[in-house]
């Protein structure tokens, strides 16, 4: 091979080529990018050899190590699931009494709980469960649907007004809006309802009202408003109000009755879960038997 | 139509480059920005300064290796091993000291100390942790020996340099480096037990089975290890460690360090036998303090940003005193302040207190002291009081008023504990935790080493608590000691 031509300037060989009068110079590659090359050409014939690489009639080659993402995620969840497992029996197996008095389960179900809660409960009854107006608070001893751990569970697995056969369902009538009642007659009604948990209300109304809620509202709420945990109706003595306890809410709630839903959550979360749920709710109300104290109804 | 420009053919400035060709290829040349490491051979000596770093590289050596291997019995399924930082368990384990993650201020202490003893040293006595105890002198200590063992003292190992390659030169290197690199795994691999229980460490790194954390370190600590103690050595000290640097500031004339007596020395010059050494200095020129410096510099300098205090120019220099029948100690621990005060023809004075030292020794008595005491009063129980803030407090069905509270109770003892928490603050508050009836107090069990969480309930009359925050506390009753955990208890519209 001859000696190629130099560049009289730069001392730089060229490569011989010359498009219009330009010729190229044939600078080498800096060493160490040569050799980064080179070794991506020997690292690309070894991930080959190793790694699924190459398409095939069949599929593709799967290489040495018989590397896949799917296999990887399925042996993950089922080790996921396996790890769940043994909790989930832990909690199947004993009774929600018996996870509560454990500290060892207590704890499990309890994290469990928490995190279950977070996900779906929070949104309504919020992060810490106080509730929210139409949404009822969970930490304190008021309970629509009774506040055992059998109650609580149940609820959880049934919902509240959800599509399951035995939901807890109670229906209150919208009185205005059904025409059931006058906008008079609500106004005297909610008088008498202000009244009953022992605040000052019109004793006019109050009389005016009597007859109605005992023909009306008593079948539920029973004759002193104490309401009935079997129907789910409220007490009406109390200072807890789903839907508010001011005048105007109580009003609203008499001419436009809400219902809330709660989801039947069985169909989701395994037994184990709904117990955890269960345990973790009733824990958070204080545990034990909820106090069945009730403040003295003032007299109408 | 094409345009060229070709800026190579434009006219060179006068004076300045010739071209921009040109000036490619004067940039192309090497520049001197770091110098090359000049090669140190140093040259093996005798005496009681060598004997004193052959002892100590011996221990030191001795306390890294075996430490990991030392067992001490504690209850349970806890590690029996005496020294070890479990990072699983967030443990660390010294002896009879346990440690959590949250008492890392005991470690802080210690490191300050660690600080404050290496300053007094320093300022007495120079620096003798760079001359006999940092991990990098004592290493490259063992390294010099061994590369001696293969290539020979300082001359023939220089003659095996220069030497072109050969059988005897290529195994003489190849046999020092497979001692070095074997050396550099056995310091790595002795790290790594003080993060696992070490006899069960030892059969699954074999076997493959050991933490990834394990073989990372091993293999790091090797490499770290060969380089800096084979081929970096006092570049380590001179250009990668701060201490050098840090030390002139803890240094002063009235430190001891190892000096060259010039008092005594100059004027300094060859000397032959029978020659009388009067109006001459001790010193003969030999350059054997030279020779056998592992820093490659000249001690008769003076204090010098590399001088590690070793020692070893001592040795040699004394070996030589001996040969021409001049007293020892021309090379010697002894203070700047001295050899000026004797060039001055004054006595020299030594004072070991001085306003730096007593600085620096009472600093590190106070920070011994508060050491002391905090080990001494530290507690076995600790409790953290964590309020509910969402919802802040329910209103039951009575009126009563309730706050959430979660407590953790860190149990730092080996033993079930049984500790009474009262509620104080809130007249007519009972404490109840699910599944226990309402009282207070309430005696509850908490496990051994570890944190146990406790969610607690606190019930009060609405009549007995006002709109507002209110201080509370809970009172831990433990064993024979009493301690307070501030909280508070809210209720009122105003906090919903």
């Amino acid at each position: 091979m001859s000696e190629n031509e130099r560049d009289e300037h730069s001392g730089v060989e060229t490569t011989g080529h010359e498009w219009d009068g330009i010729k190229e110079l044939d600078n080498p590659l800096p060493r160490w990018w040569l050799w980064i090359f080179y070794a991506c050409i020997a690292f690309a014939v070894v991930y080959w050899i190793l790694m699924p690489a190459w398409p095939g009639l069949n599929g593709y080659t799967p290489g040495l190590l018989k590397q896949s993402d799917r296999a990887d995620v399925v042996s993950e969840l089922s080790a996921l699931r396996a790890q769940r497992g043994r909790g989930e029996a832990l909690l199947v197996s004993a009774s929600l009494q018996q996870i509560e008095a454990d500290p060892e389960l207590q704890a499990h179900a309890l994290a469990v709980g928490q995190s279950v809660f977070g996900d779906n409960c929070a949104s309504c009854h919020g992060a810490g469960g106080g509730g929210a107006p139409g949404y009822p608070n969970l930490r304190d001893d008021v309970w629509l649907w009774g506040g055992s751990l059998e109650e609580i569970e149940h609820t959880l697995k049934v919902g509240i007004r959800a599509g399951h056969a035995d939901t807890r369902m109670s229906m209150m009538p919208a009185f205005g809006r059904d025409g059931l009642f006058t906008a008079a007659q609500i106004g005297d009604l909610t008088e008498y309802v202000v009244a009953l948990s022992g605040r000052e209300a019109d004793r006019a109304a109050v009389t005016r009202a009597t007859p109605l809620f005992a023909e009306n509202c008593a079948a539920c709420h029973m004759p002193d408003g104490t309401g009935m945990r079997e129907l789910g109706a409220p007490n009406l003595t109390d200072r807890e109000w789903l839907y508010g306890g001011e005048r105007s809410e109580i009003t609203a709630q008499l001419t436009n009755t809400r219902n809330g839903v709660m989801p039947m959550w069985g169909n989701r979360f395994s037994p184990g879960v709904i117990k955890a749920l269960a345990v973790y709710v009733h824990v958070n109300a204080g545990g034990g038997e909820p106090s069945l104290i009730k403040v003295e109804a003032a007299a109408p | 139509m094409t345009i060229i420009i070709d800026r190579t053919r434009e006219k060179p400035v006068s004076g300045g480059p010739v071209s921009v060709a040109e000036r490619q290829r004067e940039k192309a040349k090497p520049r001197g920005l770091y110098q090359a490491r000049v090669p140190i051979y140093p040259k093996l000596v005798h005496g009681p300064w060598r004997w004193l770093k052959w002892a100590l590289l011996i221990a030191m050596l001795a306390i890294y290796y075996i430490t990991p291997w030392i067992r001490w019995e504690r209850p349970g399924a806890l590690p029996d091993q005496a020294v070890l930082v479990d990072f699983a368990g967030a443990r660390f384990y010294l002896f009879m000291i346990q440690l959590w993650p949250q008492e890392v201020y005991f470690i802080t202490g210690l490191l300050v100390m660690a600080a404050l003893a290496l300053f007094l040293v320093t300022a007495l006595f120079g620096r003798l942790w760079c001359g006999y105890a940092c991990p990098q002198t004592v290493w490259t200590d063992l390294y010099i020996h061994i590369e001696r063992m293969f290539e020979g003292d300082r001359n023939a190992r220089m003659r095996l340099d220069a030497a072109p390659m050969s059988f005897d030169k290529l195994w003489r290197k190849a046999g020092k480096h497979a001692v070095w690199i074997g050396v550099a795994f056995g310091t790595g691999g002795a790290w790594i037990f003080y993060f696992h229980d070490a006899p069960q460490l030892i059969r699954t790194f074999w076997v493959g089975t050991a933490p990834m954390t394990a073989y990372v370190s091993c293999a790091v600590l090797t490499f770290t290890t060969y380089v800096f103690a084979g081929h970096m050595r006092e570049q380590v000290c001179i250009y990668m460690c701060p201490w050098p640097r840090i030390q002139g500031a803890m240094l002063d004339e009235q430190s001891f360090q190892v000096t060259y007596l010039a008092d005594r020395g100059e004027p300094r010059g060859p000397h032959k036998k029978a020659e009388s050494w009067d109006g001459r200095g001790d010193c003969i020129d030999c350059n054997q303090c030279v020779v056998a410096c592992p820093m490659g510099i000249d001690i008769r300098n003076g204090a010098q940003l590399e001088c590690i205090n070793c020692g070893l120019c001592i040795d040699a220099c004394d070996e030589i005193m001996d040969r021409v029948g001049r007293p020892r100690g021309l090379i010697a621990y002894d203070t700047d302040a001295a050899v000026a005060a004797r060039c001055a023809g004054q006595k020299p004075q030594h004072r070991l207190v001085r306003p730096r030292t007593v600085y620096y020794a009472g600093a590190l008595v106070l920070v011994a002291g508060l050491m002391t005491q905090g080990f001494l009063t530290r507690e076995a129980i600790h409790v953290h009081a964590l309020r509910d803030r969402n919802p802040a407090y329910v209103q039951l069905q009575d009126g009563s008023v309730r706050n959430g509270y979660t407590l953790k109770i860190a149990n730092r003892g080996f033993e079930t504990a049984e500790i009474e928490i009262r509620y104080s603050g809130i007249p007519g508050a009972v404490l109840n935790s699910p599944g226990q009836t309402a009282s207070n107090p309430l005696v509850v069990r908490v496990d051994p080493n570890r944190v146990t969480p406790l969610r607690l309930f606190v019930t009060a009359p609405s009549a007995a608590v006002g709109d507002g925050s209110h201080d509370a506390a809970f009172e831990i009753h433990a064993g024979d000691r009493i301690r307070s955990v501030a909280t508070a208890f809210d209720y009122g519209s105003s906090l919903r």
